[in-house]
């Protein structure tokens, strides 16, 4: 479903960069993408999102090439990917429930769809209490649980978290990774990118290690390997 | 995805922003509502110009003095011939009387003059034509037909003492010359003044957007579209400019009262409010379709630049 062909990205600043990337992934796979910061990790995830162009190789969603998208295509190929970011990202001058109807809006529902499917969202992430509550009026934990509602409303694809639990405490973590394994379990692709060790052993799946740019190990079943 | 729910989206969005950021809203629309008071500034000053520009030009005339001698029937010859120049917006008759009378009472306060004419016995005034032409330029001309046409100025014969367009010409011209060098002085002041209060406008406006960068950025990963990034922010802009229309034309309210108090005399008996009240309706269009535009414009051009990338 997702594939990286010797994939090269260098920025300016070549801290930030891959180096020759080759990684499938298959539909229905819940992968974790761990590694130090700096490694890379996100570079990754903007390079699938069409954010930044691979300075060589090529990236494959099903049977297209991301960066052969135009600005026009690109729109519609995001709505394809629902992205959680560590740092939230959500609309602050809209409620929760407009945050996630904003998505739906975004790509093209109608509104009876965006009335009944936003009520549902919510209760999934457990915030249907939070529906009126401005994003700067919850927890780093609530959040987070917000932007997974709005990443999964239009029923993408692939998810993609990039250290979604980055700024959270235990327990928020904990319910956090418990949505993306029920998201996953419902047929939904789900890549995380993080650098906690208890998720990945928790999870017990499929796990990528990225070191300065290249993948040093690819394991199906992998347990956190980072010193 | 109809037009219809695209557009009413938008609109929605666009309505809810421009509440919900009270601080940036107000500030937009003070920032708008200067730029359009500074464009209807513009518009009274035209006027007031023009208004005496039109004063100054309505009182230059030529005037044709007669011989005393000269019968009324001849003058009124005189008088229908110079009618039918196509110049001539309008011919006055002074008989010799008249012209006496308006000679006295000119003189009143001056004893020695009125001595003098009542010794004289009998009334040394001729009668005269004042001509109006319909525009200030066209003098001239007038004036050179009367001077060339031989049979009343020159010779034995001559009816017409004297035509005085030359006196009053340089005057005239000068007076004019002024008026129209103040006019484009003050339209070269105000539209300086009217761009750089658009630039501020917009500025106000690419910083309100500027703000709003990361809600940008955040839209375009949820995959929306450019319209429905760029369309609220544009209906914000509108808004401003739709209100500052609405106070700005409220604020001329007590300006016009004031200035029309204060300067009426001195602009040749113009009254602004009373121009303001005319006009009403004319200017709310300006002012509106301008604070619109500019606020419309900016947001486009401001927000043009994250969208991009």
């Amino acid at each position: 479903m997702i594939r990286f062909e010797h994939v090269t990205k260098y920025f300016s600043d070549r801290d930030l960069s891959v180096e020759d990337i080759s990684l499938s992934i298959a539909a229905g796979e819940f992968v974790s993408i761990v590694g130090h910061s700096g490694a890379g990790k996100t570079t990754m995830i903007r390079l699938l999102l069409g954010e930044v162009k691979p300075t060589s190789g090529n990236i494959w969603f099903d049977d297209f090439d991301v960066d052969g998208l135009t600005q026009s295509q690109l729109p519609g190929y995001r709505r394809r990917i629902g992205v959680v970011f560590q740092d939230f990202r959500l609309l602050p001058n809209k409620t929760a429930f407009e945050n996630v109807a904003f998505a739906m809006e975004a790509a093209g529902k109608t509104d009876e769809e965006i009335v009944s499917d936003v009520p549902h969202a919510l209760e999934l992430v457990g915030l249907s209490h939070k529906a009126r509550a401005f994003p700067s009026e919850m927890s780093g934990g609530e959040r987070q649980r917000l932007a997974i509602a709005r990443a999964i409303i239009n029923q993408p694809e692939v998810i993609l978290a990039d250290e979604p639990t980055g700024n959270l405490d235990p327990q928020s973590t904990y319910e956090i990774v418990e949505i993306l394994k029920k998201i996953n379990d419902l047929g939904t692709t789900v890549i995380i990118t993080t650098h906690n060790k208890g998720i990945i052993d928790a999870l017990g799946k499929r796990v990528v290690t990225i070191e300065k740019g290249r993948i040093v190990k690819d394991d199906k079943h992998g347990r956190h390997s980072m010193q | 995805m109809s037009f219809q729910t695209d557009a009413k989206r938008i609109l929605r969005w666009g309505l809810i922003s421009f509440y919900r950021n009270t601080v940036v809203s107000i500030t937009s629309i003070l920032m708008m509502t200067v730029t359009l008071t500074v464009i209807g500034m513009t518009i009274f000053l035209n006027a007031i110009l023009g208004f005496s520009l039109a004063q100054i030009e309505s009182k230059v005339d030529v005037n044709v003095y007669f011989y005393p001698n000269v019968a009324e029937s001849q003058i009124g010859d005189v008088k229908s011939m110079i009618q039918q120049l196509p110049e001539v917006a309008s011919v006055e008759y002074v008989s010799q009387d008249q012209a006496l009378a308006d000679f006295k009472a000119r003189h009143s306060a001056d004893a020695l003059t009125l001595q003098a004419l009542d010794e004289l016995g009998t009334n040394p005034l001729g009668a005269v034509l004042n001509i109006r032409a319909k525009e200030a330029g066209q003098y001239e001309s007038i004036a050179k037909t009367l001077d060339d046409n031989s049979s009343l100025a020159k010779g034995s014969n001559a009816i017409i003492e004297k035509v005085n367009y030359a006196q009053n010409k340089e005057i005239i011209d000068r007076l004019t010359g002024i008026m129209r060098s103040v006019q484009r002085l003050g339209v070269a002041i105000t539209l300086f003044f009217v761009i750089i209060s658009i630039l501020i406008t917009f500025n106000t406006i690419r910083l309100a957007i500027y703000m709003a960068r990361d809600e940008i950025t955040n839209m375009r990963l949820v995959g929306a579209e450019n319209k429905y990034i760029q369309g609220p922010f544009m209906i914000e802009g509108v808004v401003y400019g739709g209100i500052a229309s609405v106070i700005t034309l409220i604020l001329f309210y007590p300006i016009t009262l004031w200035l029309t108090n204060n300067t009426q005399a001195f602009f040749g008996g113009m009254s602004i409010l009373q121009y303001y009240g005319d006009n009403f309706i004319q200017l709310f269009a300006i002012l509106l379709v301008s604070g619109v535009l500019i606020g419309m414009i900016s947001a486009w051009f401001a927000i043009r630049k994250y969208l991009k990338k």
